[in-house]
């Protein structure tokens, strides 16, 4: 520790920090001093401003007002955030949300010590050590995607360990991980502050049981801090016996109103019949077993519980149950009948409320009550009183033309209750419907499913993560694995096992069920800790390495994710097919007829002129006037001519004569071609008409104009378009490409390692663009070959200069992308947006089509700046007019300017903070 | 099926799509504001060319000649010397360069048939082919004036009088607007039905269906009916406001078989729409399927070149694509003023491939939802 830090040790200190987003407060006047040194534990449900709270002590989101002191110095100030951010680890809420689902284990933590700029034997250490220490060395090679709860989060702590931190800051770090794993994590994080006692740890948690074990406590709730002190000071404040009850206790006033002590009434045993029935239900997904031969009997008014961690097979289960799923094996049934999915009467009988409570955010309370109603055909009277039923019993009445999507987390899980009571099931299933809900709340929803299950006889098969919650049902399971460990009444199974509590008689089931996965030897890496070098301190400004850590990140991303790569790369091979075939300009295969009112020779020779020719396809003659109308309607002709009776004998005589050619103007570029077409037909045959009449007799030429049709003399389309397709495609997909990888993180969440690692905005953003320039220089090879090998376009200049200028103007093209990220927040966004903002000034304005010469306005601004105009020089001069570097150096210097100042742009327009 | 069920889940896609703004803004940009830009900024074929002369006979008709090239057709000639030609035209600064021999107007005067030069950057198709023809009758007119004086005007033995049909001043406009529209339709009922159902998945919200007694061809079938209802009125808006109205473009044939048209093309894009949705995992993969499957419906379909100029095989492909028929018919209705009687293969060629893409979509939606 530097000498900054004050001996009373207070590791952070909040004076009057206020937060909002948008119109709610996140956090409100909020004054807190945390202890240094210790375990302190933010407690309260979700949405009352913890999260906020721990993003801004470490340093990832931007103080908003009041002052955030962390490590002895205002983290407003950038400077002080560069000099602690080291020394802060930081694993935001989420399972794994930090992490890179499918770089593998070790690749995660390895990246993490590059950024923090260990050498190479270090990080081999550090790495073997903090995986043995966590017992996932012997996962080294998995995708981090592919890992339970547990040992995500244990790689996470791999991930914010492998510097060394002084502080510890964790966000809900064991929120739906099962009760072992979260056992074992603590006892991890025990161990490692035993090894550095001078660590802080702060962390975040909706689990009270959990929060007993912690030094000190902050009690949060609405924005506010309701209390703060040991765990015996808050029970001792407010004469309970457990944190459930304190916290409530702690709530102010009007919020406690209405509540009770939750309160199950004994249900009559044995009575009833059986509504569900399970037997060795079995769901496999490819390799993956996801539950287990899986069985239970449910009786009617039965409150059964299902326990388990997330992953364990819970929700596969109840789809199967509810016939979203088709089981692979084993059977259940409903009312004593064999379930079949596509017996729609069935689905009449069940309520379902799926997990985090889906309903549609965009209809209002009342609409979406109404929809649920109509869909299960209430008969349309009774849908009115059903509801005012459902919403005087729910107590929804005030929020009903509310979108769910403004309301707390608790009501949309009772408005999600109503809706799968709409049609009065006999069995309802719920899908952990307290998750993230404050206890009251909780309380209040169990009471309602309390009255439900005594009251109306109601079946009600739920799952939870919540022990309290399980005690309450009349027989839980827990799952783990996919497979049922126990199955009994909760009273029952804490007997059987000699155990004091439920979460103890479950801590020892799974212990049994897993005696694999052994949690590691913490010893090797206290150890390690007396033996390591200190860390280096993180360079200041630009490091290479940091860069390169973030390119071999992105780079294995891509690798693992090869649908992306391929998608880009085929994706433009397909386009410049498209494109060249389809942006053709070539006007041949014209089709015309003839209304020959002369029949002569002399007008067959007219028409065979015509037929003759390359550009035109005789159709068959004229019959009349309708005739022609019809034909040309329908799109048939695109020419017709109208030769009028007594042509070659007025011919003759040199009498004035007229040929009607009537064109189909409906494509006018089209038209405008035939029309020169044939007017240029018409002249040759009259000169050569008036060349055999006349002989040498003929007047002589004024003059003659020699055209030479300079770089493509046979004037074909394709090869004036493929060199000015390349430079559009290898603008657009990089710096799509390149765009959505940044916007992905902001998306998924990885940013944040931006925001609270020492990588500095300019290393992020080049270390990204390095493997989408190496990407986009295959795709420049590939394009090229189908240019040259396919599309048969000669290739005339020099390949070095071709290429040189490709390698430059694809640094512009993915530093455009890197550019426009900065503006978008998501993927999608980013996909479109980047799609427009390329192509069109690349299609419009940069001379594709149209030359740049040929623009004025803005429009020849844009072409005379933007990349795509001087790689279009390029690639034209090099294809098809022979030229070197010598030739074409004015259009190499913006190009190389071009990637640069985008870069430079984009670092300054990003932040190194979430605002 | 229900007709009621497909009835209130369309009614609640609509409640959805009001409450998107983004995808609202999209669908009144595409129908407004891309169509009349397309439209008014569709340039003339020649416009504004690039064109340097090199005058080596400094004489009156040399400098009548070069002085003939005025826009809007043509910039100002730049006047170089020979030296500096090749180079400008390798750097693309030029598209024609133009050679004025020494002694041509005496040599005209002579009538020895003296010879002009006109380099073309053939590398510039939009310009290079018509603008020639354009020089040509430039220089040659120029030069019939100079000799005017001196012989008598010659006249041709047949005039060939052109008469374009249907677009008689050939207005680039009026194919912009009406094709940006058919655009607009093809590309707004793939995404609006796209999106309606990955939105449903990524909120979970598709599984909540399921439980109900609902079928997923009910799902899909209001998915289509409301996301298509929406798409028909905003082309219906569009033809009637902005290319009739703003724009002034006139419509030969009855915008009602047209609209009919719209819906039968409508059941195949929004089956489309549907089955790409049920590809895609999420939406960012739906958006590159989008660009990979929309460009070619779209470039290859006839809406921006004639499907003649196509090689044979893309031709014959693209039958089986819905924008072909679509487009051929919809030129045949407003262009031309085709009826039933003209366009009916077009129709029955639509609702087959709409009934294909139909099954084939409901067929994976089934799959996708187990």
């Amino acid at each position: 520790m530097t000498a900054l830090d004050p001996p009373t040790s207070v590791v952070a200190r909040l004076v009057g920090v206020t937060l909002r987003f948008g119109r709610t407060v996140a956090l409100d006047a909020v004054d807190l001093d945390l202890p240094a040194g210790c375990m302190v534990g933010l407690i309260g449900p979700d949405g009352v401003g913890k999260s906020s709270l721990l993003a801004l002590v470490a340093g990832s989101r931007r103080v908003p007002s009041g002052r955030v002191e962390v490590l002895g110095g205002d983290m407003a100030r950038a400077a002080h955030r560069a000099e602690v951010c080291p020394r802060i680890a930081y694993m935001p809420q989420g399972l794994g949300k930090n992490l890179y689902a499918t770089l593998s284990v070790e690749e995660n933590v390895d990246y993490f010590a590059r950024l923090f700029g260990h050498g190479v034997d270090e990080r081999r250490r550090r790495i073997d050590d903090l995986l043995a220490a966590t017992g996932l060395a012997p996962f080294a090679d998995r995708p981090a995607g592919k890992l339970s709860g547990g040992m995500k989060q244990k790689l996470g702590l791999c991930c914010a360990l492998v510097h060394d931190p002084d502080l510890l800051v964790l966000d809900e770090p064991t929120t739906g991980v099962d009760p072992l794993s979260r056992r074992q994590f603590w006892d991890l994080i025990d161990d490692i502050r035993a090894a550095r006692p001078g660590m802080s740890v702060v962390v975040a948690t909706a689990y009270m049981e959990e929060a007993a074990r912690f030094d000190h406590l902050v009690a949060m709730n609405a924005g506010r801090v309701l209390a703060t002190g040991t765990p015996a000071d808050l029970l001792a404040r407010t004469g309970t016996s457990d944190l459930d009850a304190a916290f409530i206790a702690l709530l102010p006033e009007e919020d406690r109103m209405g509540h009770r002590a939750v309160v199950v009434p004994p249900r009559g045993e044995s009575d009833g019949d059986v509504v569900v029935e399970a037997e060795d239900l079995t769901k496999r997904f490819g390799d993956f077993l996801a539950v287990d031969g899986v069985g239970f009997r449910i009786r009617r008014g039965e409150i059964f519980g299902f326990l388990g961690s997330n992953g364990c097979g819970k929700t596969t289960t109840m789809k199967m149950l509810t016939g979203l799923l088709p089981a692979s094996a084993g059977s259940s049934r409903l009312f004593g009948h064999a379930f079949d999915p596509a017996d729609l009467e069935a689905r009449r009988r069940v309520g379902y409320m799926s997990q985090g409570f889906s309903l549609y955010g965009e209809l209002t309370v009342r609409q979406n009550l109404d929809l649920h109603a109509r869909l299960f055909e209430l008969p349309a009277e009774t849908i009115a009183p059903r509801i005012d039923t459902l919403v005087r019993r729910l107590d929804l009445a005030d929020v009903l033309d509310a979108l769910p999507e403004t309301l707390p987390l608790g009501i949309r899980q009772r408005l999600s209750l109503a809706v799968a009571l709409v049609h009065e099931p006999d069995i309802l299933i719920l899908d952990e419907p307290t998750s993230g809900v404050d206890p009251i709340a909780r309380d209040a929803l169990w009471q309602i499913l309390i009255d439900l299950s005594r009251g109306d006889g109601v079946t009600i098969f739920v799952s939870t993560h919540f022990m309290n919650e399980a005690e309450r049902c009349d027989r839980i399971s827990l799952m783990h694995a996919g497979r049922v460990l126990v199955s009994d009444a909760p009273r029952r199974i804490v007997e059987a096992r000699g155990v004091a509590t439920l979460e103890a008689a479950f801590i020892d089931l799974l212990r049994e069920a897993r005696a694999v996965e052994t949690s590691g030897s913490v010893a090797s890496l206290a150890a390690a800790e007396v033996a390591g070098e200190p860390v280096a301190a993180a360079r200041r400004g630009f490091d290479p390495r940091r860069m390169l850590a973030c390119s071999r990140r992105e780079a294995l991303e891509i690798r693992s994710d090869p649908i992306r790569a391929t998608l880009a790369l085929i994706g433009s091979l397909v386009l410049m097919v498209v494109i060249g075939y389809g942006i053709n300009m070539d006007v041949e295969g014209l089709t015309f007829a003839v209304l020959d009112l002369d029949r002569t020779t002399t007008s067959r020779a007219y028409v065979e002129e015509i037929a003759g020719s390359r550009y035109f396809v005789e159709r068959p003659a004229i019959v009349d006037h309708s005739d022609l109308d019809r034909r040309m309607r329908a799109g048939e002709l695109g020419l017709a001519l109208e030769i009028p009776p007594g042509f070659g004998r007025d011919l003759d005589r040199g009498r004035p004569v007229e040929i009607a050619a009537w064109i189909d103007g409906a494509m006018p570029m089209r038209a405008e071609t035939i029309a020169g077409y044939v007017q240029g037909m018409h002249l040759y045959w009259l000169s050569e008409r008036a060349r055999v009449g006349l002989g040498k007799n003929a007047p002589p030429a004024s003059h003659v104009l020699e055209t030479r049709f300079r770089y493509n003399p046979r004037i074909e389309s394709l090869l004036a378009m493929v060199p000015a397709v390349i430079p559009m495609l290898l603008l657009m997909i990089p710096a799509m490409l390149a765009a959505m990888s940044v916007v992905r993180e902001k998306e998924l969440g990885s940013i944040v390692n931006l925001y609270v690692t020492p990588l500095g905005r300019l290393e992020f953003l080049l270390g990204k663009q390095l493997p989408y320039v190496a990407l986009a220089m295959v795709n420049f090879v590939l394009l090229t070959a189908l240019a040259v090998f396919v599309f048969r376009v000669p290739f005339t200049g020099s390949a070095i200069a071709f290429a040189t200028g490709a390698l430059l103007y694809v640094i512009a093209a993915t530093a455009l992308g890197l550019l426009i990220a900065t503006f978008m927040r998501s993927q999608i966004a980013a996909l479109f947006g980047t799609a427009i903002l390329t192509l069109l000034p690349a299609v419009q304005f940069s001379g594709m089509i149209d030359p740049v010469s040929s623009l004025s306005g803005a429009g020849a601004i844009i072409g005379r700046i933007y990349p795509t105009a001087h790689f279009i020089t390029i690639s034209r001069g090099t294809f098809s007019k022979g030229l070197d570097f010598i030739d074409l150096w004015p259009a190499f210097v913006p190009l190389a300017l071009a990637g640069p100042v985008l870069v430079a742009v984009a670092a300054l327009l990003s932040k190194k903070q979430e605002a | 099926m229900k007709l009621s069920k497909v009835f209130d889940l369309g009614i609640k896609e609509l409640r959805g799509l009001a409450r998107d703004p983004i995808l609202l803004v999209l669908i009144i940009f595409a129908f407004t504001v891309s169509i009349y830009t397309a439209a008014t900024a569709m340039p003339e074929m020649i416009a504004n060319a690039a064109i340097a002369t090199v005058d080596e006979d400094h004489s009156p008709l040399s400098e009548r000649i070069v002085g003939a090239f005025t826009p809007p057709s043509f910039a100002r000639p730049v006047r170089i010397r020979p030296g500096e030609a090749d180079r400008r035209m390798d750097l693309g600064l030029d598209t024609f360069t133009l050679w004025v021999p020494p002694d041509f107007q005496r040599d005209v005067l002579a009538g020895r048939t003296p010879a002009l030069r006109l380099d073309v950057d053939a590398t510039r198709m939009s310009q290079a082919f018509t603008g020639s023809g354009h020089v040509q009758a430039i220089v040659a007119g120029e030069v019939s004036e100079f000799l005017a004086h001196r012989r008598a005007p010659t006249r041709l033995p047949v005039e060939l009088v052109e008469r374009a049909r249907f677009n008689p001043n050939l207005d680039p406009a009026r194919f912009a607007a009406v094709m940006e529209v058919i655009n607009a339709v093809t590309m707004l009922s793939i995404i609006l039905t796209g999106t309606a159902l990955i939105r449903e998945r990524e909120h979970g919200t598709i599984e909540h269906l399921l439980v109900m007694p609902v079928t997923p061809g009910e799902i899909m079938v209001a998915k289509i009916w409301s996301m298509g209802a929406v798409v028909l009125l905003a082309s219906a808006f569009s033809l009637t406001f902005v290319v009739r109205g703003a724009l002034a473009i006139p419509i030969e044939g009855s915008v009602a078989l047209f609209l009919l048209g719209v819906t039968l093309h409508l059941f195949a894009t929004t089956s489309m729409g549907i089955f790409l949705a049920t590809v895609a995992g999420s939406m960012p993969q739906f958006g590159l399927l989008l660009m990979l499957v929309l460009l070619p419906l779209q470039v290859l379909s006839g809406s921006t070149t004639p499907r003649e100029s196509m090689p044979e095989f893309i031709q014959t492909l693209m039958l089986a694509a819905p924008n072909t028929h679509f487009v051929k018919l919809a030129q045949a209705i407003l262009y031309r003023g085709a009826g039933l009687d003209i366009v009916w293969p077009q129709f029955v060629a639509l609702a087959a491939i709409g009934a294909v893409l139909f099954g084939f979509a409901l067929k994976r939606f089934r799959a996708y939802l187990q």
